[in-house]
């Protein structure tokens, strides 16, 4: 099992480092950026000479990666923040992303685990195929469409829930006050609509091929009733997919939701991959580009090896 | 008889079924179903397939019929008929679209709304009665206006048109422009061109709004030549238009040689300008685009970007997983780990290199690009599921069998195995389709593709610039939300039915 976590790890890295030479190659050949020669041109001379913008693209690359390595420096932002250190910017921006999707996988992980066990439950009856219905429209709308929604009834026609995200500065300097949770209520709720009925489609799918197994069977028939069999056998068995798949949502709270962000004003790493784009501050892009792949390389691994340590028939299978 | 009593039948009564004809091998009676129709059937008993399936249809007629039948082309475009509401002169019989909706106005407002009416029936200039101006074809007002009073202040509840409520422009036009003009007034009987408004008078509130034919004060409420305010429900309004030297009342001011300055009601120029009265059946856009043309155009170009994608990553990813599960060993390690570095990159990350590499180069087109950017990423879950088929099917007996009759790998390949992935295959590729619509009109939200022009749009475009007018006028973002999600359910709803038809034993875990 440990030799098999290391190599899948390793390959993860093979992969990202691929990945990221890619992308710097393919970054490094668009239109160079011209010196801006702010109020600190001298410094933003120096700088750009230590980072080589004006030596060959796979120089750069060298001194790039060196850089990463040694003093963890992913480049410099020009546009977005004027000479500050790309990790800094980034990580300013992580903490409203974070929040925004930490809440709403607090608030849709038990709802859509139990609206998939009651309809697993009610397999079909009327409420099963209520719930199916409602679970099939709600996965297939875009969220987008749900933020408007949730904008005009919650916002516009009852003025409940401010429209947008407070500024940091309107709630008060952090991230923490009752204003700012007010105002983060839409966005959550707008990312919550499909994570919910996801979940609960995937948890209704296994409890209920879980359900029907022989060894469900037995354990009724050896006297547990109903309820006991279901707790003990049916529901430990069936979270066996369904947790690697919440642990790589977890994971993907820091990917958040670009279109959300962006409807609500989140001042989020969305918001800031969209304006390093609109402005091309490459170092910026190259970084939170990079930052997205690791998330989505990560989430994969996790659920590859997450089947191999709550179930141990994968790690057996894998000897 | 009881089953006990069996061993007892009597020997003479006993006697062998079928004992004089011996049963050969009977030719079926019915026609064997192949495995297409075989899926038809399944698929036909599910209900809410179907039903998507006609959906699907439908929304295709719709984004492929609706210019040839539509009076206003894609790049059709009126900035002063902007935001207007959705109206029908044949819906509006029984309710719908009637191009109207209710506002409380306070006296000044209502003023203004019921000097439209006014002016409109006061061809020329000669002054009309309130009561003519409610009469009035052009009134904005279409019911209600009674006043009643809360806290000390006038309010009227009226039923306002709001292509009506345009009321009037100014409008600059050449001496022939004046002319045809002229002459349209007289060929049609409506009347085109009103009195001109003394727009450099005292009484003047607006210099660019047309509405104001009256005399007003500086904050717009109407007064007479004296400059007392007039109240509403009791004065009549005074006119303020612009007179010639010799006194008689002007319909154009000359501001510039061969160039006349004149007064126009915007319904009546409409009608001029495109043969027909305005009635736009889903209303219009903020830049004045018909939304329900711009809806089709969007719509056919999310579908038509969605197809081209399913079928090149339907031909990629087959052949792609055909050699990977059929070879297997160091191939298939090779090309997985091909795929896995490719499944690693962000779809977002290529989406926005393809734009910024690719497109504001100027090489290709916003669509070739993001057909790319969709190619290059979405064929991996089609390889995925023939490599696994592959896998299920290479070492059967028939395959065997296949091989050692001495057939070729690519026969063996494509006559032998591949057909039992096709089912898989179909039913990815329909499930590709919901997809590249989210992503794409995401992109397009974003604003990282680009492909809104005046003779093309995508639906992500109509929802980022229709979000603007979210909470006053939502039916400009409504329409195209509505579109894309029952594209998205549609899709999702018949590519499930299509693959538990195609798989009979997936059936019922998964609704």
């Amino acid at each position: 099992m440990f030799k098999y976590v290391l190599k899948r790890i390793a390959l993860v890295f093979v992969t990202f480092f691929i990945i990221m030479t890619m992308c710097f190659i393919l970054i490094k050949l668009l239109q160079p950026e011209k010196p801006m020669l702010g109020a600190q041109a001298a410094m933003e001379l120096a700088r750009r000479e230590a980072l080589g913008y004006n030596k060959p693209i796979l120089v750069q690359y060298a001194i790039y990666l060196r850089n990463i390595l040694t003093k963890w420096d992913w480049g410099t932002s020009w546009e977005i923040d004027y000479m500050a250190p790309v990790n800094e910017v980034i990580f300013d921006r992580l903490l409203p992303t974070v929040l925004i999707n930490l809440y709403s996988m607090v608030f849709s992980v038990p709802f859509g685990i139990i609206i998939g066990i009651y309809a697993a439950l009610k397999k079909n009856r009327w409420q099963d195929h209520l719930i199916s219905t409602w679970i099939m429209i709600f996965v297939s709308v875009p969220s987008y469409v749900y933020a408007f929604i949730v904008q005009y009834f919650l916002s516009y026609k009852t003025g409940w829930f401010p429209l947008i995200m407070s500024s940091y500065a309107d709630a008060g300097g952090t991230f923490f006050s009752w204003t700012m949770f007010r105002s983060m209520v839409l966005p959550v709720l707008a990312l919550s609509f499909s994570t919910i009925a996801s979940l609960a489609r995937y948890t209704r799918a296994e409890l209920t091929e879980v359900l029907t197994s022989d060894f469900m069977l037995l354990a009724r028939t050896k006297g547990l009733t109903s309820r006991q069999a279901t707790t003990r056998h049916a529901l430990r068995n069936a979270m066996v997919p369904i947790l690697p798949m919440i642990i790589s949502m977890f994971i993907g709270v820091l990917d958040g939701s670009l279109i959300i962000e962006k409807i609500f004003a989140v001042p989020g790493v969305g918001g800031l991959y969209l304006n390093s784009i609109n402005l091309l501050d490459y170092d910026v892009f190259m970084a939170v580009g990079m930052f997205y792949t690791f998330i989505n390389l990560s989430s994969m691994i996790v659920i590859d090896l997450s089947y191999g340590f709550i179930d141990p028939r994968v790690r057996m299978g894998e000897r | 008889m009881k089953p006990t009593d069996l061993g007892n039948i009597p020997a003479e009564k006993l006697e062998f079924a079928h004992q004089s004809d011996i049963r050969h091998d009977v030719k079926f009676e019915t026609k064997p179903l192949n495995y297409f129709q075989d899926a038809w059937l399944r698929f036909r008993k599910n209900k809410s397939s179907v039903i998507a399936f006609i959906i699907i249809i439908a929304i295709v007629l719709f984004a492929f019929l609706t210019p040839l039948f539509s009076r206003y082309p894609v790049s059709f475009s009126d900035g002063i008929y902007s935001k207007k509401l959705p109206k029908s002169f044949v819906l509006s019989k029984i309710g719908i679209a009637t191009g109207t909706r209710e506002r409380t106005l306070s006296d000044k407002g209502y003023a203004y709304t019921l000097g439209i009416g006014i002016a409109a029936a006061d061809t020329d200039g000669q002054g009309a009665t309130k009561q003519e101006g409610l009469a009035c074809e052009f009134s904005p007002i279409v019911s209600g206006g009674e006043l009643y009073t809360s806290h000390n202040k006038n309010y009227h509840d009226c039923v306002i048109d709001d292509y009506l409520e345009t009321g009037f422009t100014y409008m600059q036009v050449t001496e022939s422009q004046y002319e045809d003009m002229l002459a349209w007034q007289e060929e049609s009987g409506r009347q085109l061109i009103y009195p001109m408004v003394d727009i450099s008078s005292d009484f003047n509130f607006s210099r660019t709004d047309a509405n104001y034919w009256y005399k007003t004060d500086d904050s717009g409420n109407p007064v007479n030549s004296l400059g007392e305010r007039l109240d509403i429900n009791k004065d009549e309004l005074e006119e303020n238009y612009l007179r010639n030297t010799d006194g008689s009342i002007a319909f154009y001011q000359g501001k510039a040689s061969n160039m006349k300055y004149v007064r126009v009601l915007y319904y009546n120029y409409f009608i001029y300008k495109n043969g027909h009265e305005p009635a736009f059946l889903l209303g219009t856009d903020g830049a004045g685009y018909d939304i329900l043309v711009r809806l089709a155009s969007g719509t056919r170009l999310s579908l038509l970007l969605a197809i081209c994608v399913s079928a090149i990553n339907l031909t990629i990813g087959a052949v792609y997983g055909a050699v990977e599960g059929y070879y297997g060993g160091l191939v298939d390690l090779i090309l997985e780990r091909v795929s896995d570095i490719i499944s690693g990159v962000p779809f977002i990350i290529v989406a926005t290199l393809f734009q910024l590499h690719l497109v504001a180069t100027g090489k290709v087109s916003t669509f070739t690009a993001l057909l790319f950017a969709f190619v290059l990423t979405g064929w991996l879950s089609t390889a995925y599921n023939v490599r696994t088929q592959f896998y299920r099917f290479k070492n059967q007996e028939y395959v065997l069998a296949a091989r050692t009759l001495g057939a070729k790998d690519l026969r063996v390949m494509f006559k032998h195995i591949f057909p039992n992935a096709l089912g898989t295959i179909i039913t990815s590729s329909v499930l590709v389709i919901p997809s590249v619509i989210f992503s794409e009109s995401m992109l397009s939200y974003l604003g990282i593709a680009n492909m809104n022009s005046s003779t093309q749009t995508s639906l992500g475009t109509m929802l980022a610039n229709g979000q603007q007018y979210l909470s006053t006028f939502p039916h400009i973002i409504f329409f195209p939300a509505v579109i894309i999600s029952l594209l998205m359910i549609s899709f999702n709803l018949f590519g499930n039915g299509l693959r538990d038809a195609f798989n009979p034993t997936l059936r019922g875990s998964e609704d």
